[in-house]
């Protein structure tokens, strides 16, 4: 059993014990711990379930690599799933929780998978689930759903705040083991503006617990001292919890740092997401432990030799009594002394060489160690957690030669650098011969924005594992860095030890039986094992990148930090192919996996995006409106009193306003002012019609087109002045209509002496509609605006009611009616005042819809509803807005491509049901006959549809084949439930023909 | 995620700072032109590896366009230029030849 | 005359540092050759012309520089009507163009030796002592809005943003000023 050793453990604090809960059992641990080593110290073995076979599941690194041990971490709104309990600090209170079983962890219903293991072979998926075709929806849908994902997906709102930083550094080191700290030192000497970070709470790395020896100190010692020294510079940014995301392009580099994990209910951000640009980013990320496949390597009490040795020497925590150590290398031999030295018993060293190791299997031996060289695992032997453990012949076919007792099973088959970040922005790699691993290839690095190299690598990152090359190939990075000259910095002196060849072991005995390969896991979150790697070879899937999506393989939430160099090992094995041949699958950030809070930063709630408000915005809101998103504005669509329908509300608006009087808070609308020498000529371009001739104190509606002559916009346009026009555009067209005006002005007529300006919220602009619009006007006083002082298609400005205004006579609803155009800070002094001098008209605002009514009664055409980015304006019997005197314009020759001059084109009819019922919108009509897919052809279809409380009916616009020339023939428009609408074609304008109402 | 020189106000904006135009030295095709030649302005354009030159704007920021000559393999900056010409200026061809010497400018 | 209202009607959120809407403030959007400008400046406004992202100021004045063509000429509210006819006055020969847009911004200030820290939540900008030096304005995004940055001194820093988006940037302010979130990432 795993239990706390009475002495020892570097990182926890035995004097401030932690309180927490694992499904339900109550159980202690310390300050300094983490999950995982709280787990073990009170004997958990078993943490979960994997997710094929649901097999038991039990730690086995002791890092961000941790493939098995997730868990569902708090509860409620601090609730998250798959949480790694290698990377999770124990805190007072922590609640968790195993995941993936069913009815409980130690009874599994899911583990009778594993039975049907023979039948769930690699790409059984896609074997199972491809036909029939109708079984999808009904049967395998479902079936996959839900075996679909590991944890618990959270259900409340997340509790926490989070947060972006953006900085700017020379460099970033990533790594706090001892090649960042040297790297650190030595740049911030060169006067780099550096920023250090470290995923895990602490300094240092595995040096500590590895027993390096720098200058003649203890590795912590001098990390120590390492930090103290960094601390002090003002040039140096330090992190701890900040875990690397991911490399990008030109020196972009994101970091996660965990501020509020260790300490939930604080008031602080939870995660802090750097978003950093720098010079270079080194990646001093060290390395990881790969396992070997060995029959029954998922048992619980299998772990990674390295992290057998962490927990001991930094948790104090015991795996097991009797750890049986597994190697093909040296360095798994620290695990067997640090076993031995905190007096627990090694009962063997198999060590898959034949000739064994250097110094340190010596004093392995010395401390009375049994060593077996040459020797591989047959199989481990247990359910739940390890029993025994059967040896044979590394060479041979597994025949056990012996069988020891043991709880744990500590494993190396060799380490393998972190090349991530060295690779996510198209670093290379080189095969490493001599420590079987992929190193990155410093002559093939990742290059940025000046074409040199922006990532490099020092220390274990580098494929460089003793603690002396280590710091020698730190300080020359960190150097470098500064652009000195390496050398000119004294390299602290690490240990050194004598060390023996590395025999790379992919499969553990190299002869194993089916029987054996099929319970040799590479990856164990996926369940991948060495036989469905060689099952997907064998089926075809030779590329790396095809094997792994056959098969799962480092698919899992770990992304196969252990599992790919073994996976692609077995897979050159199987194709007899050598492993740089096979190459690596693609690594891509994040390095782990980051919380969606985190990448969104502020990003929620009220601030998720841009709200726009008018100056008129709060009586808005004050007075009940009812808004809906045009952009990033919120407009009112309605103001419903009390009790009242929106419907009734919109019907209320519309019939005030024909009757008497309406206000319109048109502020939204874009307004650009264009002035020069130039601006005539270079409005004649923009608009479809002519704007040059426009006389002062005239307006004119016009049409903007893009070059593929199809409708972008539409709006008022004034003459404000000799050389000086201002431009009204729809809402959503403010901002589009400036940029695509700057970019003609300064990348195709640059020599045009024009200049605009958006003005847009400068102003405040209120429709005032009605009957009794001038009245109203009238009763402000301060501006004659009777019909020959101001008429139809006019402009003035002045005073209104003291407040400085410009004052269009242009109509949207076809009644008599004012845009006014005030200050922004005075337009809701303005709106206040019109509403009063108008009360006795019975003045109501009205809003989106009730405008949208109107001008369909009109037959005005909207942008975005009429048209949809495939309309020219001559669909929409707007021929008379095209100048023919124009020699060009943007559009023009557009217009006159073939398709656009086809006869066939869709065109804008009114529509009219015999029941006076509103017509669905987007309805299309049908026409005689099916295509290939056996659809209806269709011959038009609804674009505008509205319930008009002016005429009492239904009144709809809409693109017709041959529409104009069909008025009076009936169409059918299928609904969505089947039933078929009929409507006739009409003239577009339904209301007011002649246009007499807004002429008064 | 690209940083790219303003030319007009000389900061080293941040990609989310800028809006892409596509690309440069597109001469336009007016209504004298031929379908061919309206084709080409409008729908065709290169996708070269390597080499390629390009429309950005500062739109967060100083507003103004301007070019960019850079790589499309390893999304090397070579240059960033006035937005104010028909064609890359002779130093910006020297300085991607200095770089790319197996290149050559070919207007379209 | 109503008085002029400014979006936020002088809205304050004190955290680490505090954040408070200012303004009204006159501006006006000016247009053309800078250095054909230069001297109708002088003589209007009583400033020099401003180098690249350069801000001038003397007697309450000031005058930004916005784009190789554009400046913004910032001024007591009620001197803006009386600016502009000048302005016009002397530039009836010189292509141009000279707009009000005092209403159409919003002005918010940060003060606290942290201000440059809560700029640095919200843009790709490098605020930095170096990046950002005193007396130079910074056009860019604060989150997903364009702004205007300025540290007016150390601990001072002035916001302009368009006005329908002062709410946002007013509550984008706040939040990235909230008491827990100090980061100290820029030592004096």
């Amino acid at each position: 059993m795993s239990t706390r050793l009475a002495t020892g453990g570097r990182l926890i604090v035995r004097t401030e014990p932690r309180r927490f809960t694992f499904n339900g059992q109550r159980l202690r641990g310390f300050a300094g711990d983490s999950l995982a080593s709280a787990l073990l110290a009170n004997d958990v073995m078993l943490v979960g379930r994997s997710f094929k076979y649901h097999r038991p599941r039990g730690i086995v690194a002791s890092g961000a690599e941790e493939p098995n041990a997730l868990v569902n971490l708090g509860t409620g709104p601090r609730f998250e799933p798959n949480q790694r309990t290698t990377t999770t600090e124990l805190f007072e209170g922590l609640t968790a929780q195993s995941q993936n079983h069913w009815p409980s962890l130690e009874f599994d219903i899911g583990a009778v998978n594993a039975q049907l293991a023979r039948f769930l072979p690699a790409g059984f998926y896609y074997k199972m689930f491809i036909h029939p075709r109708p079984l999808w929806k009904y049967l395998y849908e479902p079936f996959i759903r839900q075996s679909a994902g590991l944890g618990r997906a959270p259900k409340d709102h997340d509790a926490d705040r989070y947060e972006h930083l953006h900085a700017h550094f020379d460099s970033v080191i990533v790594g706090g083991g001892i090649a960042g700290l040297q790297a650190a030192l030595c740049a911030a000497e060169t006067g780099q503006r550096v920023m250090l970070i470290e995923q895990t709470p602490d300094w240092g790395g595995r040096a500590p617990v590895d027993g390096d020896r720098i200058d003649g100190q203890d590795a912590a010692d001098w990390i120590a001292a390492t930090i103290a020294k960094l601390s002090t510079r003002p040039n140096v940014t330090l992190r701890l919890r900040c875990v690397a995301v991911g490399v990008y392009d030109h020196g972009y580099f994101l970091a996660c740092e965990r501020l509020g994990d260790h300490l939930p209910g604080a008031d602080l951000p939870r995660h802090r997401l750097w978003r950093i640009r720098c010079k270079t980013i080194v990646s001093a990320t060290g390395a990881i432990e790969r396992p070997l496949s060995f029959a029954g390597n998922d048992i619980p009490g299998v772990m990674l030799a390295s992290a057998v040795r962490d927990y001991i020497v930094n948790f104090a925590v015991s795996p097991g009594d009797r750890v049986v150590v597994v190697t093909n290398n040296d360095d798994a031999y620290r695990t067997a002394i640090a076993v031995k030295r905190a007096g627990l018993d090694v009962p063997a060293i198999v060590d898959a060489r034949p000739d064994g190791g250097g110094a340190l299997m010596q004093q392995a031996r010395q401390l009375g160690i049994r060593i077996e060289t040459g020797k591989a695992v047959a199989q481990v032997r247990g359910g739940k957690r390890v029993s025994a453990v059967a040896l044979c012949r590394q060479a041979g076919e597994g025949a056990v030669t012996e069988t020891i007792p043991c709880d744990v099973v500590a494993m190396s088959g060799g380490w393998s650098p972190v090349v991530h970040l060295w690779s996510h922005c198209g670093g290379k790699l080189i095969w490493d011969e001599a420590l079987a691993c992929f190193s990155p290839d410093p002559t093939r690095p990742p290059t940025g924005a000046d074409g040199r190299a922006f990532v490099t690598t020092a220390g274990a990152a580098s494929g460089l594992l003793g603690c002396s090359e280590v710091l020698a190939d730190a300080t020359k990075v960190g150097i470098a860095l500064g652009g000195a000259t390496p050398g000119a910095m004294l390299t602290p002196n690490g240990s050194a030890v004598q060390t023996n060849p590395l025999l790379p072991v992919w499969i553990m005995p190299q002869g194993a039986a089916i029987r054996r390969r099929g319970k040799m896991w590479l990856d164990f979150q996926n369940d991948v094992k060495v036989s469905d790697v060689q099952l997907a070879a064998q089926e075809g899937y030779e590329s790396v990148e095809h094997a792994k999506r056959y098969t799962t393989l480092g698919m899992a939430t770990d992304q196969g930090k252990l599992s790919n160099i073994n996976g692609l090992a077995v897979l050159s094995g199987a194709l007899d192919a050598p492993i740089p041949q096979v190459g690596t699958t693609t690594f891509r950030p994040p390095y782990t996996p980051v919380t969606m809070g985190a990448l969104a930063g502020e990003a929620r709630g009220g601030i998720f995006q841009p709200l726009r408000a008018t100056p008129i915005q709060q009586w808005h809101i004050d007075n009940g409106a009812c808004f809906e998103p045009v952009g990033h504005w919120r407009r009112p669509y309605c103001y419903p009193k009390g009790a009242e329908s929106h419907a009734d509300a919109v019907k209320r608006e519309i019939n005030t306003t024909r009757n008497s009087l309406g206000l319109l808070d048109a502020s939204t609308l874009g307004k650009i002012l264009v002035k020069g020498p130039d601006a005539g000529r270079f409005l004649d371009m923009i608009y479809t019609n002519m704007m040059s001739p426009l006389g002062l104190g005239e307006c004119r509606y016009g049409l903007m087109c893009g070059e593929n002559g199809f409708l972008i916009d539409d709006g008022v346009v004034a003459r404000l002045g000799g050389d000086t026009w201002l431009c009204h555009t729809t809402t959503g067209g403010a901002d589009r209509i400036h940029a695509h005006m700057e970019e003609w002005l300064q990348t195709e007529w640059w020599d045009w002496q024009v200049y605009t300006a958006n003005v847009t919220e400068q102003y405040a602009q209120i429709a005032v509609v009605g009957p009794n619009a001038r009245r109203v006007l009238e009763k402000l006083g301060g501006l004659e605006v009777g019909k020959t002082n101001l008429p139809a298609m006019h402009w003035m400005e002045g005073r209104l009611a003291d407040i400085p205004v410009r004052v269009f006579r242009i109509s949207f609803s076809g009644e008599l009616s004012f845009e006014i155009a005030a200050p922004a800070a005075q337009g809701r002094a303005l709106w206040d005042m019109l509403l009063e001098a108008g009360a006795e008209f019975g003045v109501t605002p009205y809003g989106t819809e009730a405008l949208h009514v109107m001008r369909a009664e009109k037959g005005f055409i909207m942008i975005g509803d009429e048209t949809d980015g495939t309309v020219i304006p001559q669909d929409l019997g707007l021929g008379w807005a095209i100048s023919k005197k124009k020699a060009d314009f943007i559009g023009k020759r557009g217009q006159l491509r073939r398709h656009m001059t086809d006869p066939d084109r869709w065109k804008l009819v009114g529509l009219e049901t015999p029941d006076g019922s509103v017509l669905p919108e987007g309805a299309y009509a049908t026409a005689p006959g099916r295509n290939a897919n056996g659809q209806r052809h269709t011959q038009g279809r609804v674009t505008s549809t509205y319930f008009s409380p002016t005429l009492n009916r239904g009144i709809a616009l809409g693109l017709v084949l041959h529409g104009p020339d069909r008025i009076g023939e009936t169409l059918e428009f299928p609904r969505l439930d089947g039933t078929i609408a009929t409507a006739r074609i009409v003239d577009p304008v339904f209301y007011d023909k002649q246009g007499a109402k807004q002429d008064v | 995620m690209l940083i790219l020189t303003c030319p007009c106000c000389g900061i080293a904006a941040d990609e989310t700072e800028l809006s892409p135009g596509g690309q440069a030295h597109i001469t336009r095709a007016g209504p004298g032109a031929d379908d061919a030649a309206f084709e080409g302005y409008l729908f065709l354009r290169t996708n070269p590896r390597g080499v390629h030159f390009e429309r950005w704007r500062h739109s967060m920021g100083c507003g103004k366009w301007f070019h960019v000559a850079r790589c499309t393999v390893t999304l090397e900056v070579f240059a960033t230029y006035t937005a104010q010409t028909a064609a890359p200026p002779r130093q910006v061809v020297d300085e991607i030849i200095a770089r790319r010497p197996d290149w050559q400018w070919e207007s379209n | 005359m109503s008085d002029p209202v400014t979006p936020l009607k002088g809205a304050r959120y004190d955290g680490f540092c505090q954040i408070t809407e200012i303004g009204p403030r006159g501006m006006i959007a000016l247009r053309g050759d800078l250095v054909a400008l230069a001297g109708t400046l002088r003589a209007v406004a009583g400033l020099d012309m401003p180098c690249q992202r350069q801000v001038t100021a003397a007697g309450g004045n000031a005058c930004a520089w916005m784009s190789p063509d554009e400046v913004l000429l910032m001024l007591p509210r009620p001197e803006v009507e009386g600016a502009l006819a000048q302005l016009a006055a002397a530039l009836q020969n010189l292509h141009h163009l000279a707009a009000d847009v005092s209403d159409a911004r919003a002005l918010l200030r940060i003060t606290g030796p942290l201000a440059r820290e809560v700029l640095a939540k919200l843009t790709p900008a490098d605020v930095s002592p170096a990046g950002l030096p005193v007396g130079e304005l910074r056009r860019t995004r604060l989150a997903q809005v364009p702004a205007a940055l300025r540290v007016i001194a150390e601990g001072e820093v002035e916001v302009i943003c368009f006005r329908s988006v002062a709410q946002y940037v007013f509550d984008l302010l706040s939040m990235a000023a909230r008491p827990g979130g100090e980061v100290t990432l820029f030592r004096a």
